[in-house]
């Protein structure tokens, strides 16, 4: 997120330097798959942005190579199990349609045809040929690597530990860990933290409620492409929409350029405790094996783990936040982050220079959990 | 010594081994030294480590890929063949 | 006791699950159970000792050191059977906290077993070191302990004509094994000058013995009249189906090579070694403490009662610390007593505690001394080219490694391994680790870390197992998967 707010400010002219507390793609874009995705979002402000996103990151891969990113526009293919949930399916994707998505229902031999491994007890499902996908930490070393050529600096190693204000309390800077250069003056900070950005917003006095929401990957042995596109099922949807606190996991595989199948998609809230849950791992193979039986014989090579930057209402943070005149965020994408990182830094840049925004930030505006409360 | 010599086939050649070596051992006192054919560049590839560490020997044994030569035993009538690439071609669709 | 896909049961619960059946885990296990505790001694391997005492089954050890030290250790087991239960052919995979202690889960001949024990301990041992070098992935290449396991457990000789190469005193028992079993080899090429030894009078006292093997394995290459060349080593290896010759140089003090000094010898086979790599996935995954040891490896870090810093878990031999079988055989000991004495109450004695602690100093200061003389300073980058392959599963090469630091501006292993996969493969970075957070650090303009070696370390799934074993325990709340 961070490297896309620097990619796209410093497009736009703005001088820019980033602060990043480890290494780069080192938080949650290190332990995601890089999905950038319109399938799984409804229709609504999210699904804007996805769709401004979808389209940049193809720009950005036309710009900065798509094979240094690893951009693949594999598509994506959504899979019920029912006749039911094959309706429910439908119902979903016409609102999509009608919001500008590119997503066409299909039948099992359609299916079939789209994934041969796939399992025969599938009975329909969409596709949608917009979802793409990049190698997230590629993808933030190359959007970096083009903001440093037009003059970015990039701090890695550096913890921000406080804001510099003026006489009338707005933000001109960060404090840092840093012993040689422990403040940074800037006319605008953007907190671009991840799922440490609530922490960060609370030093600025601007709390913001970004949560962690536990996520486990598996990965396979490298295999041939077995695997064409983005595979998951249609109960994914209703998951990355729910705010349970329990263990959730709808499965989602796909293969990658290295050979390897990726299995995701476990959610729980339990803090940013790292150890590794067998139980969730176990149900995330069961499901990948019901979706492609074949994988019942294939090895797990490792598997990992990182925190989904997560609000209450499942939207974004994005913009200027009037409690602290300077700050802006760019934070609280969930599992969407990579996806949604391009236009959030397009937006962002486009906010700061004084051009007129492609989509109105209104619904993702960082006071709006202060007035719920209020 | 518990030493029964018996054969397992190597690309369809007679390999003779002793009871309890190593497939890796067996197809290394034959003068084969490579057995595997990597997935990126295709070189050849055999016994590296030799103590289960590096996955470098992985072979196609009785059907089933990315077997450790160098800690499996050698059995009668095994069906070993070099390992190319991935060793899955047969999900390849 | 044990559990088994026959006996489901209740889960048994074992005092102290042992990971690892060579010196330190032998002589943990039969302490313990020694002293009354209930023990699984877990291995992979068919038969126990380890890479250490590897024989084949019926091996008389005539070729081995310290084998009535072996033989008395398997006839502990043999004597404490009752308590004692060894799972041979066990792989590992992960080892989970739970509530209770700790539950380990295994592979063995293709099925999942879970294994119960209040205390683990991490007797995991080490495997060879390496540096890359051009050539090093050619057929005919080998560590040199993959020759020694060829020649001990197998009865097999790796080659005709061999090059042993590399640092550390391991080298010269592997040249005079080959050269007993009829190989020819071209020569031992040690990268170090272990002369500098000599500078440390007072451990060398103290570890007579094993010196006076060391002197063995020198007269007996003597006898075959295999030239011994120190500050020398392979920087490459030539053939591209096999190995056809190497190339050897010598090196200065900081292992580049000196100029005009190649030669090229007529050999087909390579035995290499660098020193040690010790065996920390399990540790790391159990969120051991662990810290970046003399000799450059990441080990973890214990007590004066072999504890690590988890609760519950204990370390011996070269897990925390490369330090040779005689280090080992102590800290089991020392691990075995503490386990016992933690789970059972059976108060070890006091006179034997301290003997065994002060052996540990003598021996641990031996290791250090001996980390001093075989150092593996960093100019072992400069044979590489830009080519050469670092990691041998995803076949990262060198140039790769460097352009994600100095292009992609990863400054860490991590990242690296995230943006080139160097690590990302099989073998999960085991061979790979050292050399691309050594890379990496120099690329970044700085020393190695624990840090660096910790990112390349991570393994929580530490065998590769299919995904329908581990589903297959999704119901399961029974102790076999």
């Amino acid at each position: 997120m961070g490297a896309a707010c620097a990619y796209y400010c410093t497009a736009a002219g703005l001088r820019v330097e980033v602060v990043e507390r480890g290494a780069i793609g080192g938080g949650t874009s290190g332990a995601g798959e890089g999905n950038i995705l319109v399938s799984d979002k409804a229709p609504g402000p999210e699904l804007e942005l996805a769709l401004l996103s979808s389209r940049l990151w193809r720009e950005l891969g036309a710009e900065l190579g798509a094979e240094a990113l690893e951009y693949e526009a594999k598509g994506g293919v959504v899979v019920a199990g029912s006749a039911e949930t094959a309706e429910g399916l439908r119902r979903f994707t016409a609102g999509q349609r009608a919001s500008g998505v590119h997503a066409t229902d299909i039948g099992p031999d359609e299916l079939f045809a789209l994934e041969p491994r796939l399992t025969r007890e599938a009975v329909g499902g969409a596709h949608y040929p917009q979802d793409a996908q990049v190698q997230p930490v590629l993808a933030t070393a190359h959007l970096l690597r083009h903001a440093r050529r037009r003059g970015a600096r990039v701090h890695c190693g550096t913890r921000v530990t406080g804001f510099v204000r003026d006489r009338h309390d707005a933000v001109i800077g960060v404090r840092t860990d840093s012993p040689t250069a422990p403040v940074r003056h800037a006319r605008w900070v953007i907190n671009a933290a991840g799922t440490w950005a609530g922490e960060l917003a609370g030093l600025a006095g601007a709390p913001v409620p970004v949560l962690p929401r536990r996520g486990f990957v598996l990965v396979t042995e490298p295999l041939p492409r077995v695997v064409r596109h983005k595979v998951y099922t249609a109960e994914y949807v209703a998951n990355v929409a729910s705010g349970d606190a329990g263990l959730e996991t709808s499965v989602v595989v796909e293969g990658t350029r290295g050979g390897t199948v990726l299995i995701g998609a476990s959610r729980e809230r339990v803090g940013f405790d790292r150890e590794i849950s067998l139980p969730v791992l176990r149900r995330l193979a069961a499901q990948a094996i019901g979706l492609f039986p074949f994988l019942s014989g294939v090895s797990l090579l490792r598997s990992y783990l990182g925190f989904r930057p997560y609000c209450p209402d499942h939207l974004p943070v994005i913009g200027p936040d009037p409690r602290a005149p300077g700050l802006l965020h760019a934070c609280g994408h969930e599992g969407a982050g990579i996806g949604l990182a391009s236009a959030t830094g397009h937006l962002l840049a486009q906010r700061l220079t004084g051009a007129e925004p492609d989509l109105d930030l209104t619904p993702f505006r960082p006071q709006r959990f202060a007035e719920a409360t209020a | 010594m518990s030493t029964s010599p018996f054969t397992f086939s190597f690309d369809d050649r007679a390999v003779p081994a002793e009871d309890g070596q190593s497939v890796a051992a067996a197809l290394i006192a034959s003068g084969i030294r490579s057995w595997r054919v990597t997935r990126v560049e295709g070189r050849p590839r055999g016994v590296f480590c030799g103590i289960g560490v590096c996955f470098d020997c992985l072979v196609t044994i009785n059907g089933s890929p990315n077997q450790r030569a160098c800690v499996i035993e050698a059995h009668p009538g095994d069906v070993v063949r070099t390992q190319e690439g991935a060793g899955r071609a047969d999900l390849a669709c | 006791m044990p559990i088994s896909p026959a006996e489901p049961g209740p889960a048994a619960v074992h005092d102290i699950v042992v990971l690892g059946a060579g010196p330190a885990g032998l002589a943990t296990a039969v302490a313990a159970a020694a002293r009354g505790a209930r023990v699984a001694l877990v291995d992979a391997g068919p038969r126990p000792g380890g890479q250490y005492w590897r024989h084949r089954a019926g091996d008389d050890g005539a070729a081995h050191h310290d084998w009535d030290r072996f033989r008395r250790l398997r006839d502990g087991l043999d004597a404490h059977r009752d308590l004692l239960d060894h799972r041979s052919g066990h792989t590992v995979w992960h080892v989970e906290r739970t509530g209770a202690g700790f539950t380990v889960h295994t592979l063995h001949a293709g099925r999942p077993y879970e294994i119960r024990g209040r205390t683990v301990v991490v007797a995991t041992g080490a495997y060879d070191r390496q540096v890359p070098f051009p050539g090093w992935t050619t057929p005919g290449v080998f560590t040199a302990g993959a020759v020694q396991a060829l020649l001990k457990g197998q009865g097999v000789v790796a080659g005709r004509r061999i090059a042993v190469a590399g640092t550390g005193p391991f080298l010269l028992p592997v040249a005079a094994g080959l050269a007993e079993a009829g190989a020819e080899v071209v020569g031992v090429f040690e990268a170090g000058r272990p002369l500098a030894f000599g500078r440390h009078p007072f451990t060398v006292v103290r570890n007579a013995a094993k010196l006076a093997e060391g002197a063995g394995y020198l007269r007996t290459l003597a006898r075959h009249r295999i030239p011994y060349r120190t500050r020398t080593t392979v920087v490459a290896a030539h053939g591209t189906d096999s190995v056809t010759g190497v190339t050897v140089a010598r090196l200065d003090a900081g292992w580049r090579t000196l100029p005009g000094s190649a030669r090229t010898l007529d050999c087909d086979t390579v035995a290499v070694g660098y020193g040690f790599t010790p065996q920390t996935e399990l540790a790391v995954q159990l969120g051991c403490a662990m810290e970046r040891d003399g000799d450059g490896s990441l080990v973890a870090r214990v007590d004066s009662r072999q504890r690590s810093s988890v609760d519950g878990v204990y370390a011996a031999g070269e897990a925390c610390g490369v330090g040779g079988a005689r280090l080992s055989l102590i800290e089991g000991e020392l691990a075995g007593l503490h386990a016992a004495w933690a789970t059972t109450g059976a108060r070890p004695d006091r006179r034997r505690l301290a003997r065994l602690l002060r052996r540990r100093a003598a021996q641990r200061s031996f290791a250090a001394a001996l980390h001093r003389a075989y150092p593996v300073p960093g100019g072992w980058r400069t044979w590489l080219e830009e080519d050469t392959v670092v990691c041998r599963c995803e076949e990262v090469d060198v140039a790769a490694v460097r352009r994600a630091v100095t292009e992609l501006g990863a400054t860490d292993p991590r990242t690296v391994k995230l943006c080139a996969r160097p690590g990302m493969g099989l073998c999960q970075g085991r061979v790979c680790g050292y050399a691309t957070a050594g890379l990496v650090a120099e690329a970044d303009g700085r020393e190695v870390t624990a840090d660096d070696l910790r990112g390349m370390a991570g393994r929580p799934i530490a065998q590769p197992l299919p995904l329908g074993v581990l589903a297959a325990g999704a119901d399961g709340a029974g102790n076999e998967a």
